[in-house]
């Protein structure tokens, strides 16, 4: 089953890009900074809009300029590489706040499921604490939490361990993964190579704008066709 | 929008913001009351030996002060309504200042702008002269008195430094949060009103308290359009007791007294406030 296929997403900075992912699968996208990994993720939930192109997310096109965007959002959950919790509102109140506003679920419904995506991100006893007293790590698992709550169809996460103290990056991937486990739709722009190789589906090396390279991780890591993959591989491995 | 540049800024307008570490000496509340306390007594006592026949500034101070109280009391009330008044109308107007549309964001601006660089006795004779003291609604008519009018002349300002204030607050958060809130689906009154405005109520209590302060100290202007506040009680006992020029002082220096012992500790409060909120 195609869900979602972007053909020339072209901005300034994404130059003909061209992608589709299945339902369960998980994505890497990898590549130097300023490559416009982040840009592409954005673009997905219309964060950032599109120039030219398409964009369909299960029959949502997203570059439509009457484009619903709440009810794309509520399909694709996003997690970004600064947490960007609601420093008002405890761990909990921040992963029930959008199911209760914004699909106006029942109240207790929402606070069982919110205490168990807690637990199952491994922060059960967290509930009551605000973002500011938790670590990088947790911050970032309570964000995962927040996004999942909403049943969102895929899940973007934006470099989400770039801005985490390595012994807290291990965490945060053990989370990623047993998502990607449990057959969610993935989509990752990472520097974690290892990571990459070990969960992705299929990984996307991107440079100045374009795919330069894609394929399965095995192939991608090991043998690289392209010589700026190549370069960037010999750098970061 | 345009932003708005510090330059055509009436300075007494502009919230302020006291720097503690600047200042150099701290008298506290009860130390300053002593201290004033102390100034009228000392223009008292040079009267105190006057004539056996005349009553002393502080006696007279003594024999008038429930009637100078009581136009205290009056003056507070003054603020606190056109302090409410203003708040929820520069909620509204800092709102529509940060609104989607364009022209509902430059018609507040210049409204904004407006009502911030005139000064407040003007806009308050404006509102003085050009509001009828009566209005007739529905076949019911409704007095306006001229204190009404008064609060909504002071209110005005304050209106247009809230929303400044609502302004400057909701947009020193990041925008990071605001990507937060779109990509959950929360729609921009929803982002706005809880999770944009209850991050600012911290940021921007310090400088709505320096607005109230302004506005306490400024209801004495409604004496000028003849409110009966203290001020004006003050000058109408000033007469009463003969106008005699040596108790100018004393009984100026009562009102003064008062306002100050009302002002500064809201003064202190904020600056305390705005050094606990920099910590965080």
């Amino acid at each position: 089953m195609r869900r979602r296929q972007k053909v020339f997403g072209a901005l300034e900075v994404l130059k003909g890009i061209s992608l589709s992912v299945r339902k369960g699968e998980v994505i890497c996208i990898i590549g130097p900074s300023g490559s416009g990994k982040s840009t592409l993720i954005r673009c997905i939930n219309a964060l950032q809009p599109i120039s030219s192109g398409s964009i369909q997310i299960e029959g949502i096109e997203v570059s439509d300029p009457r484009l619903d965007k709440l009810a794309l959002r509520r399909k694709v959950g996003m997690v970004f590489q600064q947490y960007n919790l609601f420093p008002h509102k405890t761990a909990l109140q921040n992963v029930m706040m959008a199911p209760i506003h914004v699909l106006g679920q029942k109240r207790p419904e929402v606070e069982a499921r919110a205490r168990a995506l807690l637990a199952k991100v491994r922060l059960a006893g967290k509930e009551d604490t605000y973002p500011g007293e938790l670590s990088g790590g947790q911050q970032q698992r309570v964000a995962i939490a927040r996004s999942l709550a909403m049943r969102p169809d895929i899940m973007l996460f934006d470099e989400v361990t770039a801005a985490l103290d390595p012994e807290t990056v291990k965490e945060v991937l053990v989370t990623i993964r047993e998502l990607a486990e449990d057959g969610m739709t993935c989509l990752l722009v990472t520097h974690e190579m290892n990571f990459a190789r070990e969960v992705a589906d299929h990984v996307y090396f991107t440079d100045r704008g374009v795919i330069v390279e894609h394929g399965p991780p095995e192939t991608l890591f090991t043998a690289a066709t392209d010589e700026r993959t190549q370069r960037f591989l010999s750098q970061v491995l | 929008m345009k932003t708005t540049g510090s330059g055509n800024r009436l300075a007494v307008l502009v919230p302020y913001r006291p720097a503690p570490a600047r200042m150099p000496v701290r008298i506290g509340p009860l130390s300053a009351a002593i201290l004033c306390f102390c100034a009228v007594m000392a223009a008292s006592t040079a009267w105190a030996e006057a004539g056996p026949t005349m009553l002393s500034p502080l006696q007279i101070i003594v024999k008038w002060s429930p009637l100078l109280l009581r136009g205290f009391v009056f003056n507070i009330a003054i603020s606190l309504l056109a302090m409410l008044l203003g708040t929820v109308a520069g909620l509204g107007l800092g709102l529509a200042l940060l609104s989607e549309s364009r022209l509902l964001a430059a018609v507040s601006w210049l409204v904004t702008q407006f009502f911030r660089n005139a000064p407040w006795l003007v806009l308050l004779f404006f509102v003085m002269f050009l509001v009828p003291f009566q209005v007739t609604l529905f076949k019911t008519t409704i007095p306006l008195p001229d204190w009404i009018k008064a609060t909504v002349g002071f209110a005005l300002p304050v209106m247009a430094n809230v929303a400044e204030v609502v302004r400057g607050a909701v947009r020193s958060i990041p925008a990071t949060q605001w990507e937060a809130a779109e990509s959950l689906s929360f729609t921009r009154r929803q982002t706005m009103w809880l999770i944009m405005l209850p991050q600012c109520i911290k940021r921007m209590l310090p400088p709505w308290m320096n607005i109230y302060a302004l506005v306490a100290m400024s209801t004495v202007l409604a004496s000028i359009v003849g409110v009966s506040e203290m001020l004006t009680l003050t000058a109408q006992v000033h007469a009463a007791e003969g106008g005699r020029p040596e108790l100018f002082a004393p009984l100026y220096g009562f009102a003064l007294l008062c306002f100050f012992l009302y002002c500064y500790p809201i003064n202190l409060w904020t600056a305390r406030l705005e050094r606990r909120f920099r910590v965080r």
